[in-house]
């Protein structure tokens, strides 16, 4: 705190030579590094070739899947948020749920836009939810861990769809009912152990049944997608 | 005064762990009454003065209610007042919204002064998705056997029961609001409801309806019809000894009307969800009767008046 008043003092002075090389040192210190690499990294993005760029941005998304499978270590998700990996997720599970003929009328499963609408609109009531409970998780960072925690029940439901392509008798049914409700106790568990510690003790039940309600409803629309 | 009580009254406890006294950074200390109250233990909110001891802190409330600072609606404080609630206290209100005797007047025992819209909101949630997901398992069960019948998962019972519930949860509140205010204006009547304590008078009386749903999946008539019974009498009760005290002032004619209203529309609610979500005739071929051969006539006859 004291650098950055002596850091002001001579902007005061003379409020002419304010240039940006005099704000870094400020900026860099109110958003603390993560790591002296990452900082070096992004300054030597200009040269670096397109496919790096994007590998990179991969690879960080894949780090949040591992995060999701071994929901322990819950800082890095919560702090670097991106919305890339949740799209992706959405997006496939809303193709897979795409049942074959997308003209016929009497489907009756939820459509792409339906799975859309219900995964977006979902993660940001459930996050406008915590936030008037009084939860102190922001906005970004709520979706970006309800969206990966998805990442279960699209990996059921590319099961589901291998198991659908052999066969749809009873054991199929029971298969597919032990993977979603395995993939559905684990999305919650992970999505949990990421948002209860931003609410209130007295407040956590009210902030988690949304959740729970959430991922059921995927897990249902799973569980009964039957290909026409 | 009274009108402008269901957006003031409430301040935000965001430290959870105050005893309802604290000081403000002004200077002015408030008190919160309706956590002093809550903090009781259920033995002693059961105690028969409590209705009285209840009004008082009102009273008192109202007193202090000039001391609050309101926000602005655009910012996220102001609806913070509408989630003002912590787990026990949901849990009490959903309790004591399917134990009507539990305490006599709902509005004025439980949700007074906090009306919150966590409950009906996620109330009205679960029970559009129990719907959806248990009328399709009950189409399933009853068709099942049937040569034709190919299982679809039914998206679109989600859809209706999201519009037919929300619109029943939201528009009842309001007509009944904006008729008892005309008529408290009228007959000056010193009990008042507002808007949002309808609402979730309304919220929390749907909540009997999840387990209802839930057990409206087996295909048996006789359950479907008593858990109707069952569900329709204890909201209904819920409902109409919530709204005596608004409306006792007033003429018979216009008593025995809004009463009666209230529990048609509740009534309409259940039996048209029974007939459309759960019917037991096969959709798909009407001419060809399902499995459930007896039963079928009554389920017609309900549709009809729907």
């Amino acid at each position: 705190m004291a650098d950055v008043e002596e850091l002001n003092k001579p902007l005061f002075a003379g409020l002419s030579d304010v240039s940006i090389a005099d704000d870094i040192p400020v900026e860099g210190q109110i958003t603390v590094p993560v790591n002296s690499s990452s900082a070096n990294d992004e300054i030597s993005t200009l040269d670096e070739p397109v496919k790096d760029t994007i590998l990179r941005d991969l690879k960080a998304v894949g780090q949040k899947f591992v995060h999701v499978l071994y929901p322990k270590k819950s800082s890095a998700l919560l702090r670097d948020w991106d919305l890339w990996g949740p799209l992706l997720l959405c997006v496939s599970l809303a193709l897979m749920l795409q049942g074959g003929s997308v003209d016929s009328k009497d489907d009756g499963g939820p459509q792409f836009a339906e799975v859309f609408v219900i995964v977006w609109f979902g993660s940001i009531i459930i996050t406008v939810n915590s936030k008037l409970l009084g939860g102190t998780i922001s906005f970004f960072q709520s979706l970006c861990v309800l969206g990966y925690c998805i990442l279960p029940l699209t990996a059921a439901m590319l099961v589901c769809r291998l198991v659908l392509l052999s066969s749809s008798g009873i054991t199929s049914f029971i298969v597919r009912l032990v993977v979603v409700s395995a993939s559905f106790g684990w999305s919650t568990f992970a999505s949990t152990a990421f948002l209860a510690d931003s609410q209130p003790p007295n407040r956590k039940a009210l902030a988690i049944y949304p959740v729970f309600l959430f991922y059921f409803v995927i897990g249902w629309m799973i569980l009964t997608f039957s290909p026409s | 005064m009274a009108k402008t009580e269901g957006f003031h009254l409430d301040f935000q406890d965001f430290n959870g762990d105050d005893d309802g006294v604290r000081d403000r950074s002004d200077g002015a200390t408030t008190v919160n009454i309706e956590d002093l109250g809550f903090r009781k233990s259920p033995s002693q909110r059961r105690g028969a003065g409590l209705e009285d001891e209840l009004l008082d802190a009102d009273d008192r409330t109202e007193l202090l209610s000039s001391e609050r600072k309101s926000a602005a609606f655009w910012t996220l404080e102001f609806y913070q007042a509408f989630f003002n609630v912590d787990t026990h206290q949901v849990m009490g209100r959903i309790i004591s919204s399917v134990l009507p005797w539990r305490g006599k007047n709902f509005v004025r025992l439980h949700i007074r002064n906090n009306p919150d819209l966590y409950g009906p909101f996620w109330i009205c949630t679960t029970l559009v998705f129990a719907i959806g997901v248990s009328g399709n398992m009950s189409s399933f069960l009853v068709n099942r056997g049937q040569a034709k019948y190919k299982y679809v998962p039914e998206f679109w019972k989600v859809t209706m029961a999201a519009t037919a519930i929300y619109s029943y949860a939201w528009l009842v509140p309001l007509v009944l609001w904006g008729f008892l205010t005309w008529r408290s204006r009228k007959i000056s009547s010193t009990t008042y409801y507002s808007f949002l304590e309808i609402v979730c008078v309304y919220g929390y009386s749907l909540s009997i309806y999840i387990p209802a749903v839930v057990l409206w999946v087996i295909p048996s008539e006789v359950l479907r019809w008593s858990s109707i019974v069952v569900a329709l009498c204890l909201s209904c009760s819920v409902l109409v000894l919530t709204f005596w005290p608004v409306v006792r002032g007033d003429r018979p004619r216009i008593v025995l009307t809004v009463l009666s209203s209230i529990i048609i529309l509740h009534v309409l609610l259940t039996i048209g969800c029974k007939a459309y979500f759960f019917s037991t005739y096969d959709e798909q071929n009407p001419g060809k009767k399902s499995a459930v051969e007896t039963s079928a006539p009554q389920s017609l006859t309900t549709a009809k008046t729907h």
